[in-house]
Protein backbone atom coordinates (compact mmCIF):
# COMPACT_ATOMS: atom_id res chain seq x y z
CA UNK A 1 0.00 0.00 0.00
CA UNK A 2 2.78 2.42 0.97
CA UNK A 3 4.73 1.44 -2.12
CA UNK A 4 1.73 2.12 -4.39
CA UNK A 5 1.28 5.59 -2.83
CA UNK A 6 4.97 6.38 -3.34
CA UNK A 7 4.88 5.22 -6.95
CA UNK A 8 1.81 7.40 -7.60
CA UNK A 9 3.68 10.42 -6.16
CA UNK A 10 6.73 9.72 -8.33
CA UNK A 11 4.56 9.32 -11.46
CA UNK A 12 2.81 12.65 -10.77
CA UNK A 13 6.21 14.30 -10.32
CA UNK A 14 7.60 12.93 -13.57
CA UNK A 15 4.48 13.99 -15.50
CA UNK A 16 4.91 17.52 -14.08
CA UNK A 17 8.60 17.52 -15.07
CA UNK A 18 7.64 16.58 -18.62
CA UNK A 19 4.97 19.32 -18.79
CA UNK A 20 7.42 21.89 -17.44
CA UNK A 21 10.00 21.00 -20.08
CA UNK A 22 7.37 21.13 -22.86
CA UNK A 23 6.42 24.60 -21.55
CA UNK A 24 10.09 25.57 -21.59
CA UNK A 25 10.19 24.78 -25.31
CA UNK A 26 6.75 26.01 -26.39
CA UNK A 27 6.04 29.26 -24.50
CA UNK A 28 6.79 32.57 -26.22
CA UNK A 29 9.06 34.65 -23.99
CA UNK A 30 11.47 34.38 -21.05
CA UNK A 31 9.05 35.22 -18.24
CA UNK A 32 6.41 32.70 -19.36
CA UNK A 33 9.11 30.05 -19.68
CA UNK A 34 10.37 30.86 -16.19
CA UNK A 35 6.86 30.42 -14.81
CA UNK A 36 6.44 26.98 -16.40
CA UNK A 37 9.94 25.97 -15.28
CA UNK A 38 9.33 26.87 -11.63
CA UNK A 39 6.16 24.78 -11.55
CA UNK A 40 8.20 21.86 -12.85
CA UNK A 41 10.66 22.25 -9.97
CA UNK A 42 8.34 22.70 -7.02
CA UNK A 43 5.66 20.16 -7.84
CA UNK A 44 7.74 17.87 -10.05
CA UNK A 45 11.05 17.13 -8.40
CA UNK A 46 9.81 17.69 -4.85
CA UNK A 47 7.00 15.20 -5.49
CA UNK A 48 9.57 12.66 -6.69
CA UNK A 49 11.66 13.21 -3.54
CA UNK A 50 8.63 12.91 -1.24
CA UNK A 51 7.64 9.71 -3.06
CA UNK A 52 11.10 8.32 -2.39
CA UNK A 53 10.70 9.25 1.30
CA UNK A 54 7.32 7.46 1.44
CA UNK A 55 8.75 4.28 -0.10
CA UNK A 56 12.03 4.19 1.87
CA UNK A 57 10.77 5.31 5.29
CA UNK A 58 12.91 7.14 7.83
CA UNK A 59 16.34 5.68 7.15
CA UNK A 60 19.41 7.20 5.46
CA UNK A 61 17.72 7.40 2.05
CA UNK A 62 14.48 8.92 3.34
CA UNK A 63 16.10 11.60 5.50
CA UNK A 64 18.38 12.68 2.66
CA UNK A 65 15.40 12.86 0.29
CA UNK A 66 13.49 15.02 2.79
CA UNK A 67 16.50 17.35 3.22
CA UNK A 68 16.89 17.68 -0.54
CA UNK A 69 13.16 18.44 -0.98
CA UNK A 70 13.22 21.19 1.68
CA UNK A 71 16.40 22.67 0.18
CA UNK A 72 14.93 22.75 -3.34
CA UNK A 73 11.65 24.25 -2.06
CA UNK A 74 13.57 27.10 -0.42
CA UNK A 75 16.19 27.85 -3.06
CA UNK A 76 14.40 27.42 -6.38
CA UNK A 77 11.92 30.37 -6.08
CA UNK A 78 14.81 32.52 -4.84
CA UNK A 79 16.93 31.84 -7.90
CA UNK A 80 13.93 32.26 -10.23
CA UNK A 81 13.14 35.66 -8.70
CA UNK A 82 16.76 36.82 -8.98
CA UNK A 83 16.97 35.65 -12.57
CA UNK A 84 13.70 37.35 -13.61
CA UNK A 85 14.72 40.66 -12.05
CA UNK A 86 18.23 40.49 -13.51
CA UNK A 87 17.02 39.78 -17.02
CA UNK A 88 14.44 42.59 -16.80
CA UNK A 89 17.17 45.03 -15.81
CA UNK A 90 19.45 43.65 -18.52
CA UNK A 91 16.77 44.56 -21.06
CA UNK A 92 14.99 41.35 -22.11
CA UNK A 93 11.70 42.41 -23.76
CA UNK A 94 8.28 41.15 -22.71
CA UNK A 95 6.08 39.28 -25.18
CA UNK A 96 3.75 41.62 -27.10
CA UNK A 97 0.66 39.89 -25.66
CA UNK A 98 1.63 40.67 -22.05
CA UNK A 99 -0.92 42.91 -20.35
CA UNK A 100 0.72 44.12 -17.12
CA UNK A 101 4.18 45.28 -16.10
CA UNK A 102 4.40 46.09 -12.40
CA UNK A 103 8.19 46.28 -12.18
CA UNK A 104 8.28 49.11 -14.75
CA UNK A 105 5.80 51.12 -12.64
CA UNK A 106 7.90 50.49 -9.53
CA UNK A 107 11.11 51.58 -11.24
CA UNK A 108 9.46 54.77 -12.57
CA UNK A 109 8.00 55.57 -9.14
CA UNK A 110 11.47 55.09 -7.67
CA UNK A 111 12.96 57.51 -10.21
CA UNK A 112 10.42 60.27 -9.40
CA UNK A 113 11.23 60.29 -5.69
CA UNK B 1 8.09 1.11 -14.48
CA UNK B 2 11.59 2.43 -13.74
CA UNK B 3 12.55 2.19 -17.42
CA UNK B 4 9.53 4.31 -18.34
CA UNK B 5 10.41 6.91 -15.69
CA UNK B 6 14.05 7.20 -16.78
CA UNK B 7 13.11 7.46 -20.46
CA UNK B 8 10.66 10.31 -19.73
CA UNK B 9 13.43 12.08 -17.80
CA UNK B 10 15.83 11.64 -20.74
CA UNK B 11 13.20 13.26 -22.99
CA UNK B 12 13.04 16.16 -20.50
CA UNK B 13 16.83 16.54 -20.65
CA UNK B 14 16.76 16.71 -24.44
CA UNK B 15 14.00 19.35 -24.40
CA UNK B 16 16.17 21.47 -22.05
CA UNK B 17 19.19 20.98 -24.32
CA UNK B 18 17.08 22.11 -27.29
CA UNK B 19 16.24 25.32 -25.44
CA UNK B 20 19.90 25.84 -24.49
CA UNK B 21 20.94 25.48 -28.13
CA UNK B 22 18.09 27.59 -29.52
CA UNK B 23 17.41 30.27 -26.87
CA UNK B 24 17.52 33.81 -28.28
CA UNK B 25 18.99 35.51 -25.19
CA UNK B 26 21.44 34.44 -22.51
CA UNK B 27 18.69 34.46 -19.85
CA UNK B 28 16.77 31.74 -21.71
CA UNK B 29 19.88 29.59 -21.60
CA UNK B 30 20.29 30.14 -17.87
CA UNK B 31 16.65 29.13 -17.22
CA UNK B 32 17.10 25.96 -19.27
CA UNK B 33 20.35 25.18 -17.43
CA UNK B 34 18.53 25.52 -14.09
CA UNK B 35 15.83 23.07 -15.17
CA UNK B 36 18.46 20.69 -16.56
CA UNK B 37 20.10 20.59 -13.12
CA UNK B 38 16.78 19.91 -11.41
CA UNK B 39 16.11 17.07 -13.88
CA UNK B 40 19.51 15.58 -13.03
CA UNK B 41 18.51 15.69 -9.33
CA UNK B 42 15.35 13.73 -10.19
CA UNK B 43 17.51 11.27 -12.13
CA UNK B 44 19.74 10.73 -9.09
CA UNK B 45 16.65 9.96 -6.96
CA UNK B 46 15.43 7.34 -9.44
CA UNK B 47 18.92 5.77 -9.52
CA UNK B 48 18.96 5.65 -5.72
CA UNK B 49 15.59 3.85 -5.70
CA UNK B 50 16.82 1.40 -8.31
CA UNK B 51 20.06 0.45 -6.56
CA UNK B 52 19.06 0.95 -2.91
CA UNK B 53 22.21 2.95 -2.13
CA UNK B 54 22.16 6.37 -0.49
CA UNK B 55 25.19 8.08 -1.99
CA UNK B 56 23.15 8.98 -5.09
CA UNK B 57 21.06 11.22 -2.82
CA UNK B 58 24.22 12.84 -1.47
CA UNK B 59 25.11 13.58 -5.09
CA UNK B 60 21.62 15.02 -5.60
CA UNK B 61 22.00 17.36 -2.58
CA UNK B 62 25.37 18.66 -3.73
CA UNK B 63 24.10 19.08 -7.28
CA UNK B 64 21.10 21.13 -6.09
CA UNK B 65 23.41 23.35 -3.99
CA UNK B 66 25.86 23.99 -6.86
CA UNK B 67 22.95 24.61 -9.25
CA UNK B 68 21.52 27.29 -6.94
CA UNK B 69 24.86 29.05 -6.49
CA UNK B 70 25.59 28.91 -10.21
CA UNK B 71 22.23 30.40 -11.23
CA UNK B 72 22.59 33.21 -8.65
CA UNK B 73 26.09 34.04 -9.90
CA UNK B 74 24.97 34.01 -13.54
CA UNK B 75 22.01 36.27 -12.79
CA UNK B 76 24.27 38.75 -10.99
CA UNK B 77 26.54 38.65 -14.02
CA UNK B 78 23.61 39.29 -16.40
CA UNK B 79 22.41 42.19 -14.28
CA UNK B 80 25.76 43.85 -14.90
CA UNK B 81 26.81 44.35 -11.29
CA UNK B 82 29.76 43.05 -9.31
CA UNK B 83 29.44 40.05 -7.04
CA UNK B 84 29.71 42.08 -3.84
CA UNK B 85 26.59 44.29 -3.99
Amino acid sequence: MVEIAGKCLITIGIIFDLFGCIGLVRLPDLYNRLQAATKCVTLGTCSILIGNLVIAGFNAIGIKALLCAIFILITSPTSAHALARASYIAGVKLWEGSVIDKLKEDIEAGKKE
Amino acid sequence: MMGLWTSVLVVCCFLCLFRIARGPTASDRVVALDILGITVVAFCVIMSMKSGKDFYLTTALVWALLNFIGVLALSKFLEGRGFDD
